[in-house]
């Protein structure tokens, strides 16, 4: 299963600058958004994984998309992911 | 003289004399705007703008509003609203100038700015309303005066003070709309918690290196600001522009799309009428703009809808905030409104040198003729060949760990030239303000060998503070 992950407005500092990452995952299993976050911690993380992840959660401050929508909207840490699916991270910026 | 001599000479002079006809025609402006009524100061209450009294447009709002007024979701109605509407700037940065301009040039009736800063030269590649004679004049009264000598008709009110709990909700009262142009948490959670209470639509911007975020909060049953991000960011991963860079364009964008948001925010306000049934209103409600500049991408995002359980903009019954002037924002956040650098704290004050003290060591070391301490600059490699001290060794803050090896190696060099029996080796850390050295040194305790003869000690307040004690002629950035 081909996964798509984005992160941007600095998220993207914690995984080596790279803003695109696509990502196969094998797809006998199936991935829920906690088992990736889990993923992401074990293979992509280059710094300190509490910059990203508070215990299971994604951070404050870092907006969670799936396919252009608001994970809350899909059922954030539950949701299953498909293939094709485009997962973004977003730093929220608060400079002006 | 050679003929190719006088020839520069003469296209030196000519551009001089530009320079002097330029610097005419900027004064007669000014003394031109000096003739006008005078900004109001601090009086949001009234509303009085032209076309409102008349009911109808006058001949010269026409001519000057043809190209907009013709457009079918505008017309005779749409501008009459944007006259009588009014709009609160929140910042007169980077976002502020572009929006407040627009705005003012779309001929929204009366324009309120907020900011307690005062320009600085820093700001002029992005805030571009300021000019380089308003360095160190409120940044407010700046873009108030731009807006005047653009737009006459428009009313502006300058607000030339620190937004907190206690002048929020007055000011956000006195306006239809606000804008939040803003740069730090605490400040952007106040404002949104404001118009929450107020019952006003808020329109946010934010914008970092080549990044910008647009949404529009509060509108209708759309969510605020608190429904996304009910618990701040721990403020070490908080970013802003001076320290993480900005790309002038990006809120030059951003801003303008606020004001774009802000007119269909204001036009969908207007009673439809047979002849005209175009309908308009804000995109972004519920909705997150995402721009890269960097990449050239736009990503239209949407967002969770009004939470039940959201501290402020749920049910008066179950909402926990129902004052601003309860909430300590800088505490919540954990820091306060100021973009400017608060040095932090880490190390005692005998692990640090002061910039003076330094100095002291470096003329020592002159005098002696050799240099019996080490300089290590921990800034980015990048930031080095801005301005850098002499016989500082660049080994940046976050390749510590990956050049450990490099850093013992070049320790050790020291070490071994030094005199045997002679106290241990210095070692100073500087880094750009003094925030970063003070993690280095402690990183490095942890890196180096705890039996090597080594005083680890970082400059307060970095290069800036080498710049204001040590040398005027020193970068500052
Ligand atoms: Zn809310």
């Amino acid at each position: 299963m081909e996964v798509s992950l984005n992160f941007s407005g600095g998220a993207e500092l914690l995984f080596g600058k790279i803003k695109q990452h696509t990502i196969s995952l094998p797809a006998e299993e199936t991935w829920s958004m906690k088992k990736l976050l889990n993923w992401i911690k074990d293979n992509l993380l280059k710094e300190r994984p509490e910059l990203f992840l508070q215990g299971d959660m994604v951070r404050p401050g870092i907006l969670v998309l799936v396919n252009n929508a608001d994970w809350e909207l899909v059922g954030q840490l539950d949701y299953l992911l498909q293939n094709k699916d485009e997962i973004v991270f977003i730093s929220t910026l608060h400079g002006g | 003289m050679s003929n190719t001599e006088e020839q520069k000479e003469i296209a030196h002079l000519r551009s001089l004399l530009k320079d002097k006809e330029d610097e005419i025609a900027r004064l007669k402006l000014l003394i031109g705007t000096a003739g006008l009524p005078e900004i109001d100061k601090e009086d949001p209450s009234g509303r009085t703008p032209t076309a409102a009294r008349h009911g109808h447009l006058t001949k010269d709002e026409v001519s000057r509003y043809s190209r907009q007024l013709i457009l079918p979701q505008v017309g005779v109605e749409g501008q009459k609203q944007l006259a009588n509407s009014s709009v609160l700037i929140l910042g007169a940065g980077g976002l502020g100038c572009p929006a407040a301009i627009y705005l003012a040039a779309a001929g929204v009736g009366h324009v309120g700015v907020v900011d307690y800063d005062v320009v600085e030269v820093s700001n002029l590649h992005r805030q571009i309303m300021h000019r380089e004679a308003s360095v160190g004049v409120s940044k407010a009264a700046s873009l108030a005066q731009a807006v005047r000598s653009l737009n006459s008709r428009v009313r502006v009110t300058v607000h030339d003070v620190q937004l907190d709990g206690s002048n929020a909700m007055d000011m956000v009262s006195g306006y239809d709309v606000a804008l939040d142009c803003s740069d730090n948490p605490a400040t952007r959670y106040l404002i949104n918690d404001a118009c929450v209470l107020a019952g006003r639509p808020l329109i946010s911007g934010s914008a970092l290196r080549w990044e910008g975020q647009l949404t529009v909060y509060n509108y209708r049953d759309g969510p605020c600001y608190r429904c996304l991000y009910p618990t701040p960011p721990n403020p070490q991963f908080v970013t802003n522009c001076s320290d993480g860079g900005v790309i002038g364009a990006v809120p030059g964008l951003i801003g303008t799309l606020q004001a774009m948001e802000t007119i269909k925010l204001l036009l969908a306000e207007v009673k439809p009428d047979t002849s005209n049934h175009c309908r308009i209103g804000p995109s972004f409600s519920g909705r997150l703009l995402v721009f890269d500049g960097e990449s050239a991408m736009f990503r239209t995002v949407s967002l969770r809808p009004k939470q039940l359980d959201c501290a402020v903009c749920a049910s008066p019954q179950t909402r926990t905030i129902n004052r601003v002037q309860d909430v300590d924002y800088a505490l919540f956040c954990g820091r306060g409104p100021h973009d400017k650098d608060e040095g932090l704290r880490i190390l005692k004050g005998e692990d640090r040198v002061t910039a003076s003290e330094f100095r002291n060591v470096v003329q020592q070391s002159l005098e002696m003729e050799r240099r019996p301490y080490l300089l290590i600059d921990v800034r980015p490699h990048l930031e080095t060949s801005i301005c850098s001290l002499p016989d500082s060794v660049n080994v940046p803050f976050e390749n510590l760990e990956e050049r450990v090896d490099e850093l013992k190696e070049l320790v050790n060099r020291h070490l071994a030239r030094k005199d045997a029996g002679q106290s241990p080796l210095s070692v100073y850390v500087v880094c750009r303000r003094g925030n970063n050295s003070q993690l280095a040194v402690e990183r490095m305790r942890t890196l180096l060998p705890a039996d090597w003869p080594v005083v680890i000690k970082d400059i307060v307040g970095g290069l800036q503070a080498w710049a204001e004690q040590v040398d005027p002629l020193f970068p500052i950035y």
